[in-house]
């Protein structure tokens, strides 16, 4: 009787991820296994407010420390492990290849795990995912950036970049706006982006206290006070859906065209590889077509803001 | 592809061979219905006694064999404040009989979602390469609508497949495994009053189906319906079960969630299929949902069903089987909500314009 046994051997199929060289990450028909994240070491931890922590991470592996690079606007998926994985948005410069910091607010099950560990603790990462603001196409170009709250986050990202590349830009402005003076964050770096990254910073709060001396108001409201050149700016915005609306409809108004607006846009993503469906808007994945968009594809999606 | 013919007697030798040699799933009896209708569901299987070759359709779909409800993706072990981290994407081999055009459709859907794009998934990609096909066709039951779909038929996706013609069966051998396994056995080559019968099988199970939808331009009718009343109406019906998701042949999108051992000594992160249904399927960190409504999140279903997603190039992922509609305990069906859909969009069309001939 001929060997009836169907057998493909399964050991085959088991490969190694990144082995000897460097994922091309803009390639998007590269074969690649994620499943296995980076394990870092949690070095510093920064509290900014009650809600918010800024955490950095050392890749432990030399070789995988040099292997992980991303561009501004990227996510990675961090793990903790017992608990599990959250999409957080890379808030370092993309040039320091030594850490890696995250801007976490404490909001569900993972970044509640992460607020109460300590320095020296291993957490794990994948990725980079997702697609990243274009740097080099505003090149020459006026950049006007809007954030929102948590909304800094992935805007550190170009605002290092720009301090890496400020002779590529003309003006370069920051709109920053959050509901209570206590909620900004980063308020230690404002001089250094104002003097060393020539900025041109603005801050307005909602609900300002009596110690606070700034504009106070929605962000819309410092659109007054500066004129934009719409034929050569481009706009970043990143912050709450809600602001998405009156900010993109503000600037399309004043004629910025809508593939020169970028927004990044926030979904709970399980996966980050364009499997699980969960962070679908209208037809297209969050992980992989995003998260930042041009507002001109965000207007024909519907559900996305 | 090789066609031969089998004759049944012969044939249940064959997949007798078959199945004491491998984990085996088949068509086997569970239960039986309120009115005393069998329940089928694809079960492990020891000897071809087990397998009901005549089963009418199962309740669940071949889907969770190759993509299991609950399936480990990694595992963690902690010791000293510290962790490793094992990656395993092995599987056994497993040998699936009885599947039906609409599952081996499903699964070649299955295949390009998961297989294609920047990060094809090794989990997937593991079970489906270990995994052999038999499929069988079969008469239509008054809802299947698969002809509707275009998926009565199957060209590729298995390593055989069976048509009944009387007395014996027509196989189509699309592999070499499953060719070398046939050797053994007593094949004939197809005669040509074989193909005769063949054609009308096919002839005949074309023309037994009942349901039929209407799904041409089905596309644009969604895209321009996005707002339509009717999604609020049945989604006021939709109990946001997710019992549809869970027997449909095609529906993916899982949740991966995190859990320690007993022992807290490690943890494993596993996938779980999840359903578009469901109230947090949307939800991001903070509470904010972006389909809270039923209507929002039954619409959604149709629409990665009807319209399909970029990942896999806007095709239709509806195979047509039914199962939703038979299993969903609120009576929502693909056919109403279509039909109501199309009615809707059509009605509006004449009383915009009416014909010259009116006026």
């Amino acid at each position: 009787m001929r060997d009836m046994r169907f057998t493909i051997p399964g050991q085959s199929l088991n490969r190694e991820p990144f082995i000897d060289r460097i994922p091309d990450f803009q390639k998007k028909c590269e074969v690649m296994i994620t499943d296995r994240g980076y394990k870092c070491k949690i070095t510093n931890i920064v509290p900014l407010t009650s809600q918010e922590k800024l955490f950095l991470l050392r890749i432990v592996d030399p070789m995988e420390r040099e292997l992980f690079s991303f561009r501004p606007g990227q996510f990675l998926m961090l793990e903790v492990p017992g608990y599990g994985e959250a999409p957080i948005s890379i808030s370092s410069s993309s040039s320091n290849q030594e850490f890696v910091e995250l801007c976490i607010r404490k909001a569900g099950l993972v970044t509640s795990a992460m607020f109460e560990a300590r320095q020296g603790a291993m957490v794990s990462i994948r990725g980079p995912f997702g697609t990243s603001f274009p740097m080099e196409a505003m090149r020459g170009q006026n950049v006007l950036m809007v954030a929102g709250g948590l909304g800094i986050a992935p805007m550190r990202a170009p605002l290092f970049w720009i301090g890496n590349h400020r002779d590529w830009y003309k003006d370069v402005r920051l709109l920053y706006g959050a509901k209570e003076p206590s909620q900004l964050l980063f308020n230690y770096q404002f001089e250094e982006w104002k003097k060393v990254s020539n900025v041109n910073l603005m801050t307005i709060v909602e609900h300002p206290d009596d110690s606070w001396k700034g504009r106070s108001g929605m962000i819309t409201a410092l659109f007054d006070e500066f004129s934009i050149d719409p034929d050569n700016t481009f706009a970043i915005v990143c912050g709450p859906p809600v602001m998405f609306k009156f900010v993109c409809n503000h600037l399309d108004h004043i004629g910025i065209p809508m593939n020169r607006m970028f927004v990044s846009l926030e979904r709970r993503m399980h996966c980050g590889m364009g499997k699980c469906c969960r962070c679908m808007v209208g037809s297209t994945f969050t992980c992989l077509d995003g998260p930042v968009f041009d507002y001109w594809s965000v207007m024909n999606l519907k559900e996305a803001i | 592809m090789i066609y031969k013919v089998i004759s049944k007697p012969e044939f249940r030798a064959f997949i007798e061979a078959l199945v004491t040699a491998n984990t085996s799933y088949g068509p086997r009896q569970v239960d039986t219905d309120s009115h005393g209708e069998p329940i089928y569901q694809f079960m492990p299987v020891s000897s071809a006694d087990d397998i009901a070759f005549d089963y009418t359709v199962t309740t669940s779909s071949a889907k969770h064999l190759l993509m299991p409800f609950r399936d480990e993706l990694s595992r963690f072990s902690f010791s000293d404040g510290d962790w490793k981290q094992q990656v395993d994407y092995e599987t056994p081999p497993i040998v699936l009989i009885g599947l039906r055009p609409c599952d081996i459709s499903a699964i070649n859907i299955l295949d390009e979602v998961m297989l294609k794009g920047a990060y094809p998934s090794p989990y997937y990609l593991a079970r489906r390469k270990n995994t052999f096909i038999i499929g069988m066709d079969h008469l239509p039951l008054p809802d299947c609508f698969c002809k509707s779909m275009n998926r009565h038929t199957v060209n590729h996706g298995f390593s055989l497949f069976c048509s009944d013609i009387g007395n014996r069966y027509y196989l189509s051998i699309n592999s070499a495994k499953a060719f070398s396994c046939l050797k053994e056995f007593c094949l004939t080559d197809p005669s040509y009053e074989d193909n005769c019968l063949l054609i009308e099988r096919r002839k005949h199970i074309k023309q037994s189906f009942e349901t039929n939808i209407e799904v041409s331009g089905l596309p644009v009718f969604l895209d321009v319906e996005f707002d339509s009343p009717i999604w609020q109406k049945w989604g006021d019906k939709c109990l946001s079960c997710g019992s549809c998701a869970m027997v449909c042949p095609t529906c993916y999108c899982y949740s991966v969630e995190e859990r320690f051992d007993l022992d807290l000594r490690g943890s494993t992160r596993e996938s779980h299929l999840y359903s578009c249904n469901l109230v947090d399927f949307a939800q991001v960190a903070g509470g904010h949902n972006f389909r809270p409504r039923n209507g929002d999140r039954l619409k959604y279903r149709y629409y990665h069903h009807y319209r399909g997603f970029s990942a896999n190039d806007n095709q239709q992922i509806c195979v047509g089987c039914n199962r939703c509609g038979r299993t969903c305990l609120a009576d929502i069906n693909p056919k109403d909500v279509i039909n109501d859909l199309r009615l809707e969009g059509e009605s509006c069309v004449t009383c915009v314009s009416p014909s010259p001939a009116k006026a």
